[in-house]
């Protein structure tokens, strides 16, 4: 970008989850549902000491994009890490859930989940992972019938159980900010040593599991600007193309189309490919761009 | 973490609900509903222990500075300053006056 196009622009980052998800759907038909004063909050937080936000870090907005109905679920990276507990992660489960059932009344509703997540609040453990759990469950039904896809803008990143989410999406549109890993970096650390895996290295962590990276090796489908108006034209763009795959298609019968999920062999083999040669030796992004190569 | 309670003479309900800020570090988040006349009532759920003098003397020279309409205030902080603070409530004052109030239209219906 010129300076003349950084100025001008504006930062899709640097805005808080209400406001991502109003600036990719059509200009005044943002409608909130199970919003911040519905009193839904996390039941759990207060009684460890933790104080709850409003609408415990979920949004979950109904409106169109590009005219189509759409439903739109940012996680708010800034409150408790974006991690998802009991009452955010049904939010996000029901939205889904929801929206495959507009799909089989006639109604296209297509979705879209903002990514700004460390994963399962810890605090609410095993309902975060139930919930978790049900969101796959849901981005798996809801994509035979409408696209679902996924933005990763940073700067929290998407990591543990959501990370599978991500990549469960129909599509995955990242930044130069964003990062995608299974586990952070600093439970990395914690496991593997420091001699491993530095932390606080960060063009190491973003050279491995940055947005740019993901992008070259096929684990995102779009890289754009951190720019709210190439953002929304990317996101209408994906989630208004048609699905290829037939609902009733078997699961086995992957076609060079398929979801990325459904492709999991041939990403298989390139981790076969490195474990047969030198797996000795660290990957490091070069070489994961060359085992990973075009997009399977 | 603590929680404390304020009570302020007020006005009228206030005509709309509004919600501004984040629990986010060093900030908060101030959720504004209509209030019954006459009271304004703020429920302060703090993360930072101890300060409940700093948020009465806070709050007081707030809500004295000028008449305000009644509202039941819920403030989720996150070891906000109490500049922060400040602004953040003038930013849902504002919010409450102006047209795009989260909940909007439908909001002031529901509480009309």
């Amino acid at each position: 970008m010129t300076h003349a196009a950084l100025i001008s622009r504006e930062s899709f980052v640097e805005l808080g989850a209400r406001e991502r998800a109003r600036a990719l759907l059509d200009a005044g038909t943002f409608r909130e549902l199970a919003g911040p004063f519905d009193g839904l909050t996390s039941p759990w937080l207060e009684r460890q000491g933790v104080v709850p936000q409003g609408d415990d870090g979920v949004i979950v907005a109904k409106g169109r994009i590009d005219g189509q109905p759409a439903v739109v679920m940012a996680i708010e990276g800034a409150f408790q890490g974006g991690s998802l507990g009991e009452v955010g992660g049904a939010k996000i489960a029901g939205a889904l859930e929801l929206a495959a059932e507009d799909n089989r009344n006639g109604v296209p509703t297509r979705a879209v989940i903002l990514f700004e997540t460390g994963g399962v609040r810890l605090q609410e453990a095993n309902l975060g992972l139930a919930a978790i759990a049900e969101i796959h469950a849901g981005i798996v039904d809801l994509r035979r019938y409408q696209p679902v896809v996924g933005v990763i803008a940073g700067q929290v990143g998407c990591f543990g159980g959501m990370s599978i989410a991500a990549g469960l999406c129909s599509a995955l549109v990242v930044t130069r900010e964003a990062r995608l890993g299974l586990n952070g970096p600093a439970v990395i650390e914690q496991e593997a040593g420091i001699g491993e895996y530095d932390s606080r290295d960060r063009p190491f962590i973003w050279g491995l599991t940055g947005g740019e990276q993901r992008f070259a090796t096929g684990l995102a489908d779009r890289f754009v600007d951190d720019d709210a108006v190439a953002m929304r034209d990317v996101v209408a763009e994906l989630v208004n193309a048609p699905v290829n795959a037939p609902v009733n298609a078997p699961v086995h019968a992957p076609t060079s189309d398929a979801a990325r999920s459904e492709r999991y062999d041939a990403y298989l083999q390139r981790i076969d490919q490195y474990t047969a040669h030198d797996a000795i030796h660290q990957p490091d992004p070069a070489m994961v761009r060359r085992l990973y190569g075009a997009q399977p | 973490m603590e929680q404390l309670r304020f009570e302020y003479a007020a006005g009228a309900p206030a005509a709309r609900r509004v919600l501004v800020g984040v629990v986010g570090s060093g900030d908060l988040e101030v959720i504004i509903e209509p209030g019954t006349a006459g009271t304004t009532s703020i429920d302060v759920t703090t993360s930072i222990n101890g300060y409940g003098r700093v948020w009465d003397a806070q709050l007081t020279r707030v809500f004295s500075a000028e008449p305000r309409a009644a509202m039941k205030i819920r403030i989720h902080d996150f070891g906000a300053t109490p500049g922060v603070v400040g602004m953040r409530l003038a930013e849902a004052f504002e919010a409450l006056e102006g047209p795009d109030a989260i909940g909007g239209a439908a909001a002031s219906k529901e509480s009309a």
